[in-house]
């Protein structure tokens, strides 16, 4: 598997998004804190599935500047920090969540070749988005 | 002491009463092997763990795998004192394998990973906070006796 095997995932990225966010409001309870202002965190709550959708949508970004994530995320990593204040810890719970989803939707390319790549990335993605922190 | 709900219980039974310990655990552990190289410092005498290939071909690493998901299987059987069950081997793992703690949750992350491709759709999340939970509370048992 390739990462334009991305392609797979780019595809089902909002099912993935939003499959991932409720698995983590599920399995780390300690998440739901940030979200107390959703009417729904249920798994078929609009609100799951919108945020899943944006999450994604930044991890697509942080694919198109995956060269430089520090300043290609720049603008995001100054939203969690000062506005979203998330601690960074949840990357990684969110990170562990999205493997989870992606090696149940494609258990044969999800090679540990891939799943190595895949999370060399998001360590570096929530790297970069930890940076404005301080 | 933990607390466990019926769920719970009978989701851990599930899973492991359905294991595949042959595929399982190798593939559990060679995908740590992979993912997170510095845990190949503990397996020094396995030979050849140079790349990928070498780590999934290696009998050594496969039959190792099958004897940590084995491991799994006295905590299946005594969920209710997973303390007890896991202080010799949590002696083992420090005072004769010198096993750096954080490694466990490193290597049950990648249990869980091939467990849900495996289920596929039946790893709900829910199944998943069952199944996380009772691995961390084994990680914590075995990391009870380091001092």
């Amino acid at each position: 598997m390739s990462l334009t095997d991305k392609d797979k995932i780019s595809k089902s990225a909002d099912a993935i998004g939003a499959d991932a966010l409720s698995r983590m409001l599920v399995v780390y309870p300690q998440t739901k804190t940030y979200f107390s202002h959703w009417p729904d965190l249920g798994p078929n709550s609009a609100s799951v599935k919108n945020h899943g959708k944006n999450v994604m949508g930044g991890i697509a970004l942080a694919v198109s500047k995956i060269d430089d994530l520090t300043a290609g995320l720049l603008e995001l990593s100054e939203q969690h920090a000062f506005q979203l204040r998330v601690d960074p810890a949840n990357f990684k719970i969110l990170s562990h969540c999205i493997l989870v989803v992606i090696a149940g939707l494609f258990p044969k390319d999800f090679t540990p070749e891939a799943h190595v790549a895949v999370d060399k990335f998001f360590c570096g993605v929530s790297l970069a988005l930890a940076e404005r922190y301080r | 002491m933990v607390v466990w709900t019926d769920f719970e219980r009978s989701t851990i039974q599930d899973i492991f009463s359905k294991m595949d310990y042959e595929v399982v655990g190798p593939a559990a552990l060679t995908r740590c092997l992979i993912v997170y190289p510095w845990t190949q410092r503990y397996f020094g005498n396995f030979g050849n763990l140079y790349n990928a290939a070498a780590i999934m071909g290696n009998p050594m690493v496969a039959k190792h795998g099958t004897t940590i998901l084995h491991g799994l299987d006295r905590g299946v059987k005594n969920m209710d004192d997973l303390k007890t069950t896991y202080a010799e081997l949590s002696v083992l793992h420090s005072e004769k394998l010198h096993v750096d703690p954080d490694n466990f949750k490193l290597l049950s992350d990648c249990l869980t990973i091939v467990v849900a491709a495996r289920f596929g759709e039946a790893f709900t999340a829910e199944v998943q906070a069952a199944f996380q939970k009772f691995l961390a509370v084994v990680v914590s048992s075995l990391g009870r006796q380091y001092h």
